[in-house]
């Protein structure tokens, strides 16, 4: 039992030093000659009926596998000395050490052929980056746009955030509430009431503003709007109660124009 | 426009397309030429060639697989790279107008010349070893990073030196490995 233990510890390390050989000719660039490939192969062969584990076979797998990256090695540097390039490395080394700095210098400017490049700045370059230079904001003034400034934390009141546009003055879901209210007390014929009767307003602004929040009436089921064609007019009809389910399939988007010209004739319409 | 004309205008254009640098890496690729010159481009660097001779300059073509056996094929053109390079050689005191000392381009044949002896890859301890044979220790190390910038080597994870497009380009590597054999 021992004595096939013992084997088998000898097999494992013989294995482990062959692919350390060939790794070490495939790193170093060494000969690969070196490597006596018949001999390991029977090392191989005599340990391969011993293995039985897994972990033992992957061993003689691994091996077999840097044989074969040192055969193809080898196979390279037979096609490379068979090359006009081919010259013996030690002779090469030999040569190297032996011949003075001016000698080896001039070997090298005989077989050198230096690239020709031009770096030169042209007068359209130079044009373009004069253009560039004077559109371009003094340092002094780009960092004074991107500084943040640190200030002391104070207080401010709820007055002065809304008139600094920081918050509204009220929240937009009672603003729309309240929006219908008035729509609902405004209401005249037949429960409903013209869309810029509704929407008119003393400026341009507000009128533009009060558009924009009827468009949020109709949107969130608040109020309806009713065209007719005949006729050319948009009413607008509020709910009584808001409709939170929304037809997606009769959904539709009505654009309507306020702009500065319909709002005067409105205005116009309306001093009549 | 006359055929004369187009030729002549294609040649100016060419030309300013290989001197002037527009990339990280001088010349151009030959898609990029085929782009800016159109599919005859191959004529035009010849023609350009032909002209650049009286000024000892030439258009070298560097083949991305090598020097092909045979005459290339249009694919192999369209990604080759061509450089404008000296047609002959320069002396000792141009070489030192470009920058270059008499132990740095020394310096730089023995790391080429053991490169190529090692069949493309050398360990850059090795070469460096070469080379505190005859340069200044602190030199050594600094020398190869200066090649590996230039583009002359280039050193990979293992730490061997090899080859690097600017020695592809600028070098004729066998007459170099001649001309150390027969002295």
């Amino acid at each position: 039992m021992s004595a096939i233990k013992k084997k088998k510890r000898l097999g494992k390390e013989h294995l482990h030093r062959v692919i350390d050989l060939c790794r070490s000719v495939h790193e170093k660039g060494l000969d690969p000659f070196l490597v006596e490939v018949d001999d390991i192969i029977e090392i191989i062969q005599t340990y391969f009926p011993e293995w039985d584990n897994p972990e033992e076979l992957c061993l003689d797998a691994e091996t077999v596998h840097q044989l074969a990256s040192t055969i193809k090695l080898q196979s390279e540097w037979v096609k490379h000395r068979s090359t006009s390039l081919y010259t013996d490395p030690f002779l090469i080394e030999e040569k190297l050490r032996k011949l003075p700095l001016e000698e080896i210098e001039a070997i090298f400017l005989n077989s050198w052929h230096p690239i020709v490049e031009l770096e030169q700045i042209s007068a359209k370059s130079l044009a373009d980056s004069v253009k560039y230079w004077q559109n371009l904001v003094p340092l002094h003034q780009r960092w004074q746009n991107s500084t943040q400034f640190q200030t002391e934390a104070g207080t401010t009141t709820f007055e002065e955030l809304v008139k600094q546009q920081i918050i509204a003055k009220e929240e937009f879901s009672n603003e729309l509430e309240q929006f219908w209210m008035e729509l609902r007390a405004k209401k005249v014929d037949d429960e409903k009431i013209e869309y810029w009767d509704f929407i008119g307003a003393p400026t341009y602004e507000e009128t533009v503003e009060r558009a924009y929040m009827t468009s949020f009436l109709v949107t969130y089921g608040y109020a309806t709007l009713e065209v007719d064609r005949l006729e050319e007019m948009v009413f607008i009809k509020p709910f009584k109660k808001p409709r939170q389910k929304v037809d997606l399939k009769q959904a539709a988007s009505l654009p309507i124009a306020v702009s500065f010209n319909d709002w005067s004739s409105w205005k116009e319409g309306v001093k009549k | 426009m006359r055929k004369k004309t187009y030729y002549a205008t294609q040649i100016k254009r060419a030309a300013h397309l290989l001197f002037f640098k527009s990339h990280r890496k001088p010349g151009m690729k030959g898609w990029e030429l085929k782009k800016k010159l159109g599919a005859s481009y191959p004529r035009i660097l010849a023609l350009l060639n032909s002209n650049l001779d009286k000024l000892d300059l030439q258009v070298k073509t560097i083949f991305e697989e090598g020097v092909p056996e045979t005459k290339p094929t249009q694919e192999q053109l369209d990604r080759a790279r061509f450089y404008v390079t000296l047609r002959g050689s320069i002396t000792s005191k141009e070489s030192k107008m470009m920058g270059w000392r008499i132990d740095d381009i020394a310096g730089l044949t023995v790391t080429i010349a053991t490169v190529i002896a090692k069949k493309g890859r050398a360990p850059r301890e090795e070469v460096e070893r070469l080379l505190r044979d005859k340069l200044p220790n602190w030199r050594v190390s600094s020398n190869i990073d200066r090649y590996i910038r230039a583009g002359y080597i280039d050193e990979d994870e293992k730490g061997n030196l090899y080859l690097d497009w600017r020695t592809r380009a600028e070098v004729e590597e066998k007459t170099l490995l001649d001309l150390l054999m027969t002295k």
